[in-house]
């Protein structure tokens, strides 16, 4: 999976097209190998599952995070989307007894809500910041006033088996995970939908020039986020048993991290989601291996903040140097 | 450039190892206390028992006190804890616990984020073999060896007797309740009321809430001023509130008020120590830590423990608060 646009190729060599593509990959390879020579517990089959069951919900959160991101835009809302999400698909499934049922709602909750914030941005022209910040604040306050603040106990084993089954050794939630990296690596790379994202993140007025309907393509992105983030929502709150109205908060923050230490840039046009997955991993290597080296709570945020800026400003040096 | 840039990042991975508890360092520590105290931990195994302490926030400064605690008795008994922070978070929590599993601790002491949603953290637990307590909010349902927490009922009744004797069985009291959804709240107003059952001649004008806090202790007491012209005794759920009202009863100027409160915080210290505060239940964060981790060895080397533990609590008046001075800032 590579990390870079598609274009830049052809006048940069091919050394420098593989650090570039692979900066972060040599990176996160790197973080493994010193996490594995200071704890004997990291480098392990139940370790390193732990670690992709771990990075899942953010990870699939990030997938819509890129495709936002790609078109310049900047999805804030979909942290409270989970909290709102895996409330409505809880409840349902309690309701009604049937967790296709409530799947379905939590699913489509964060398709509306996805819906909402791309119509705003597309047709309305507001600001992506503005309008999905308005959305997070308002999201999480519905979840508040939806579950009165208390948390909701799903323990219908079908809905459970999201968050907690397994396919032979590897969880579902991986599985998922999986499954949407490939999807969505094949959406942009191989599908007109694609090319027309990075179209439109790259030069939005010659988009429009060149007849791509960038308000629909717009719109469908941010549905997309917002939908994955309901995926996300039903694989939390079936990790946990439980759904809980502050579920998610701050996962929008761990998301756009991952999307730029991926490699995609904030103005759109470059990256792709096969970076992002590197940069999921990356954070969730570093959370669990300062966890099992026993790094103490208070400075496993420092550390955690002065890797990743470390991390982009070698990035960006290798990216300065190959132009 | 690139060069350099590594060396950046593999500075700072050295960095965090520092920052982690070395593990030659333990196994030192371990030994020498192992040689010196060989007569209270009877021959466990040569490897150093492996504790990890999941708690629910660290931005709460109760709680920063209760993990100190808990490091400082890890050391002195030798065993290797690890502290994560679940940061009040369900999800942070689960992590948390799947990686202190990873790291292969005997014991997981849980300080649960809520308790329906601790569960899977705690399945997870069972299910690898790990042995768990829990603190301060109880869970139902998977495998608990033992849970600590505070006997509230016991605080309130023993403030509620102290108030009684210090006015000689007779009088006029009021009560501040704290915030009365809260189960700390009602069980400290029961013990109150159990007390004050005792003592007929005490008669209880008012019980209020002030919520825990010191801004409404301030108003609910100037209101009670306001309605009783006799009140001899004051009973409040916390030393915030207590404090509050110390404020409202010096600008009234009605010196006689015995005031009790609960908590033991050092702003309550300091007035009892000055004489204007009468006494307060004091529950101590770093003893909660040293408990849960002494309660942890116990149960890694297979000792019997009760399945509920209460954790140490202390009346404090003018007799002793010197000493919980000097406890509290150790």
């Amino acid at each position: 999976m590579t990390t870079s646009s598609l274009n830049t190729g052809s006048r940069t060599s091919r050394y420098l097209q593989f650090i570039q593509t692979y900066g972060m990959l040599l990176i996160l390879l790197l973080v493994v190998a010193i996490f594995s020579i200071l704890s004997s517990n990291f480098f392990t089959t139940g370790n390193l599952i732990n670690i992709f069951r771990q990075v899942s919900i953010v990870g699939i959160i990030a997938v819509g995070q890129t495709l936002v991101i790609l078109t310049a835009g900047i999805d804030l809302s979909v942290g409270s989307i989970v909290g709102l999400a895996g409330a409505v698909s809880a409840t349902v499934t309690l309701g009604t007894g049937n967790p296709l049922y409530g799947i379905t709602a939590g699913l489509l909750t964060g398709a509306v809500i996805g819906l909402f914030n791309g119509i705003m941005v597309s047709y309305f022209k507001l600001t992506p910041f503005i309008v999905t910040l308005a959305t997070m604040t308002g999201v999480s306050g519905i979840t508040l006033v939806y579950t009165k603040g208390n948390p909701i106990i799903v323990s219908d084993p079908v809905y459970k088996f999201i968050g907690q089954g397994y396919i032979g050794p590897v969880p579902f939630p991986v599985v998922l995970l999986v499954f949407i990296y490939v999807l969505f690596f094949l959406i942009l790379r191989k599908t007109v939908h694609g090319h027309y994202i990075y179209s439109i993140g790259g030069n939005e007025k010659a988009s429009i020039l060149a007849g791509i309907q960038v308000k629909k393509h717009k719109m469908i992105v941010y549905t997309v986020s917002g939908l994955l983030a309901g995926v996300a929502a039903v694989i939390l709150s079936a990790r946990l048993s439980a759904a809980t109205p502050v579920a998610g908060t701050g996962y929008e923050l761990d998301a756009i991290a991952a999307v730029i230490l991926g490699g995609t840039s904030l103005f759109g046009g470059k990256g792709g989601v096969g970076g992002t997955l590197i940069g999921v991993l990356l954070l969730g290597v570093l959370t669990t291996g300062m966890n099992l080296i026993n790094v103490s709570p208070f400075y496993q945020d420092v550390v955690k903040g002065a890797i990743v800026l470390v991390a982009v400003l070698l990035d960006r040096f290798i990216n300065t140097e190959s132009q | 450039m690139k060069k350099s840039m590594f060396v950046m990042l593999l500075v700072l991975m050295f960095v965090i190892s520092a920052c982690s508890n070395n593990a030659s360092n333990q196994n030192t520590a371990s030994n020498s206390n192992g040689a010196s105290s060989e007569g209270a931990n009877n021959e466990v195994s040569t490897e150093a028992v492996k504790i990890g302490y999941i708690i629910n926030t660290l931005n709460n400064p109760f709680f920063v006190a209760v993990k100190d605690g808990a490091e400082k008795e890890a050391e002195k008994l030798g065993v290797e804890l690890s502290v994560v922070n679940a940061n009040n978070d369900l999800a942070t929590q689960l992590s948390g616990v799947e990686d202190l599993i990873q790291q292969g601790i005997d014991v997981l002491i849980l300080d649960p984020v809520d308790s329906a949603g601790a569960i899977p953290a705690i399945q997870a637990a069972n299910d690898a073999g790990v042995k768990v307590i829990t603190t301060g909010r109880m869970v139902e349902g998977p495998e608990i060896i033992t849970h600590l927490g505070y006997n509230e009922v016991k605080h309130g009744l023993e403030a509620g007797k102290f108030l009684a004797e210090a006015l000689g069985g007779t009088g006029k009291i009021v009560e501040l309740q704290g915030v009365m959804g809260t189960s700390t709240a009602q069980e400290r107003s029961q013990g109150f009321q159990e007390a004050m059952a005792d003592y007929p001649d005490i008669e209880i004008l008012a019980s209020q809430s002030a919520n825990f806090d010191r801004a409404e202790g301030l108003i609910v007491m100037e209101n009670l001023l306001q309605a009783h012209s006799e009140i001899d005794g004051l009973y409040a759920a916390n030393d915030e509130m207590a404090l509050g009202a110390l404020q409202a009863i010096e600008a009234s100027n009605r010196t006689d008020i015995v005031i009790v409160g609960n908590d033991g915080t050092l702003d309550a210290f300091h007035a009892i120590n000055a004489g204007r505060m009468s006494g307060t239940m004091a529950i101590y964060p770093n003893q909660y830590g040293e408990k849960a981790i002494e309660i942890a060895l116990q149960v890694a080397n297979g000792e019997p423990v009760d399945s509920m533990i209460e954790l140490p609590s202390i009346f404090v008046s003018a007799d002793n608060v010197e000493e919980a001075l000097a406890e509290v800032q150790q």
